[in-house]
């Protein structure tokens, strides 16, 4: 096979493989997000305790996570048909990939928003705040560099589902691997697959965790410096140079 | 302005199955514009009280009355309307906090926002509002900045600014300075005592650190297992004798001698606090005294403070220089002696020994 001969499966299956993770990404943060807060906010000592919601809840997001993915894919067969009109193609699979991501999503938050402090949560009760404002004003602001971590796990377990997606016909980069360089011993475009979702999936997770780390460190990064400069001059130029009330302006190690 | 009767809390252990109490019929008066400590050890009931005037943890019987409102009759029932009048009161009464409680993923200024976010106040209104409280607590120039920027004095500095955001007429603090090291947490109660006096605020806090009562407290009550065993003003509670706070607030060590010594405690407050009284009880009987310990300290703008000394010979001996200790207006106690109960057999052997 000749790179002009591949040059267009490969452009079809990159698009087909990033619209069907794109999309079902999208829908995995919006239904994930607000499941893996209810999971927190019904569990014991929550705001919203429930118990048996939080029960029945925790027990069908841990049977879809568990379900390999092939399976459910087949399983949901008549599902995407009541939804899409079809069982075939890139629309077709965005709704078992969706599915897949959700409960997975749903977890990765409940963990994250399990870690914010509950003081946090507390002090917005003090004000006023609802349970509305807690989740809008807290915890998802505060896991805010958590929850981009989890989605850019999903959408790299995504990328892996979507290798898959070539059963219903959906296309995508998995597909062209197996069917041109498997089936067909084409092995340097199989390679060359291999290489393109290895450079997709670093990309994103770089991304992923630039954006993490960067919003995590609000207010630490490039200040430290200055502060420290700032203690340094200190002692030279007496107390003027510390402006605050309190002596010490370092920026405390904690939280 | 705060007041709570027969305030019970009693928690349900799952894992052992059974109840505890962490509050057992409080009874609680704070007068407006005080500040009123409450101390204990841990574990004796402060946190869950503090806690329970806001209706952060909700009390299993007895009522919470601030400001002539009856919280406890706020919110009792589902649905959003009843929820919705406890938040209004509770957005009236501010609370600081042992760790400060501020959002990492926002600035200063915008932490102090919050509140207002809360109670609706739009745009510049809100900003400004925020500035003003920022300047107030002395972190103008800090608006800018992230809480992680900041050392723990500044971050409590944000927690009383946004605390202060609903133009509170209470402030409860939660342990406020009990993260902070001892010149910090001067300069915070220092913050506390100036907006108590300027803003008219009722401050009610809890700790488990004497100075911090010493330092601006008008009233105080000792909590121990869920009860409050003591309370009044510090000048009363100066005055009543044999009382734990008192003793615990200026606290006299030192040991008798020898057996044919007598240990006195002795409470200045007030005038008396001026009067040479060691001296001149020396020269009138003519007796050498030993001072074990002592203590003296300004107490809300008065002094105040404890003397323990020593008199040779049993206190048989000593009535006498005794009662010229209580006529100075003294308060005397003398160790290894119950204060109530003998209080009149000593007088029978003052009136004795005067003859």
């Amino acid at each position: 096979m000749t790179w002009s001969e591949m040059q267009p499966l490969l452009e079809q299956a990159s698009w087909d493989t990033l619209y069907m993770v794109g999309v079902s990404t999208l829908i995995a943060v919006v239904g994930g997000l607000p499941l893996g807060v209810l999971l927190v906010l019904t569990d014991r000592g929550g705001l919203l305790q429930n118990t048996v919601l939080n029960k029945v809840l925790g027990q069908i997001v841990n049977v879809a996570r568990s379900m390999p993915f092939i399976i459910l894919m087949v399983a949901l067969m008549s599902f995407t048909r009541w939804i899409t009109g079809t069982t075939i193609g890139v629309e077709a699979a965005i709704v078992p990939l969706s599915i897949g991501a959700i409960p997975f999503f749903a977890r990765l938050v409940e963990t994250a928003v399990r870690e914010v402090d509950h003081g946090l949560v507390e002090a917005v009760q003090a004000m006023g705040g609802n349970t509305w404002t807690v989740v809008r004003k807290v915890l998802v602001p505060e896991s805010l560099p958590s929850l981009i971590s989890s989605a850019t796990t999903t959408v790299v377990v995504l990328i892996g589902y979507s290798a898959m997606a070539g059963t219903v016909g959906a296309g995508g980069l998995g597909d062209i691997a197996i069917r041109y360089g498997y089936e067909r011993f084409e092995s340097g475009l199989m390679w060359i697959t291999v290489g393109i979702l290895a450079v997709v999936i670093s990309v994103i997770q770089f991304a992923g965790d630039y954006a993490a780390r960067s919003l995590s460190r609000r207010g630490r990064g490039s200040t430290v410096p200055r502060l420290r400069l700032l203690r340094a001059a200190a002692p030279a130029a007496g107390s003027v140079t510390v402006p605050a009330a309190e002596p010490a302006a370092e920026p405390s190690k904690a939280s | 302005m705060i007041t709570t009767t027969g305030l019970t809390k009693v928690y349900r252990d799952r894992s052992r199955g059974r109840d505890v109490v962490a509050l057992d019929g409080v009874d609680l008066h704070v007068r407006e514009g005080e500040v009123y400590g409450v101390i204990g050890q841990s574990g004796a009931g402060k946190s869950s009280l503090i806690r329970c005037v806001n209706l952060l943890e909700r009390p299993t019987s007895g009522t919470v009355t601030v400001d002539g409102l009856d919280l406890t009759a706020l919110g009792g029932g589902r649905g959003p309307r009843a929820g919705q009048r406890l938040r209004a009161a509770r957005s009236r009464i501010g609370m600081v906090f042992q760790h400060f409680n501020l959002l990492s993923s926002r600035t200063v200024r915008d932490n102090v926002e919050l509140p207002l976010e809360i109670l609706g106040v739009q745009g510049r209104e809100r900003t400004r509002k925020a500035l003003e409280l920022l300047d107030l607590v002395g972190l103008a120039d800090k608006a800018g900045s992230y809480p992680s920027q900041l050392s723990g004095g500044q971050k409590q500095r944000v927690g009383i600014a946004r605390a202060l955001a609903g133009d509170p007429k209470v402030l409860l603090s939660d342990e406020a300075t009990s993260a902070l090291d001892p010149e910090t947490t001067r300069s915070i109660l220092q913050l506390l005592r100036d907006l108590n006096r300027e803003l008219g605020l009722t401050v009610l806090l809890i700790t488990h650190e004497m100075d911090v009562v010493k330092q601006i407290c008008d009233s105080a009550a000792l909590m121990e297992r869920g009860r409050i065993v003591e309370s009044g003003t510090l000048d009363d509670l100066l005055a009543t004798p044999g009382s734990e706070l008192a003793t615990a607030l200026f606290p006299v060590s030192g040991e008798a001698s020898g057996d044919d010594r007598t240990v006195v405690d002795i409470t200045f407050h007030g005038d008396t606090a001026a009067q040479p009284v060691i001296s001149q009880l020396s020269r009138t009987y003519n007796i050498d005294i030993s001072i074990l310990g002592a203590a003296m300290d300004t107490v809300g703008g008065k002094q105040v403070g404890r003397m323990r000394i020593e008199l040779p010979g049993r206190f048989e001996d000593n009535v006498v220089p005794i009662g010229f200790l209580r006529e100075q207006g003294l308060q005397v106690d003398v160790a290894g002696r119950p204060a109530a109960g003998s209080a009149a057999a000593e007088s029978q052997l003052v009136k004795e020994g005067a003859k």
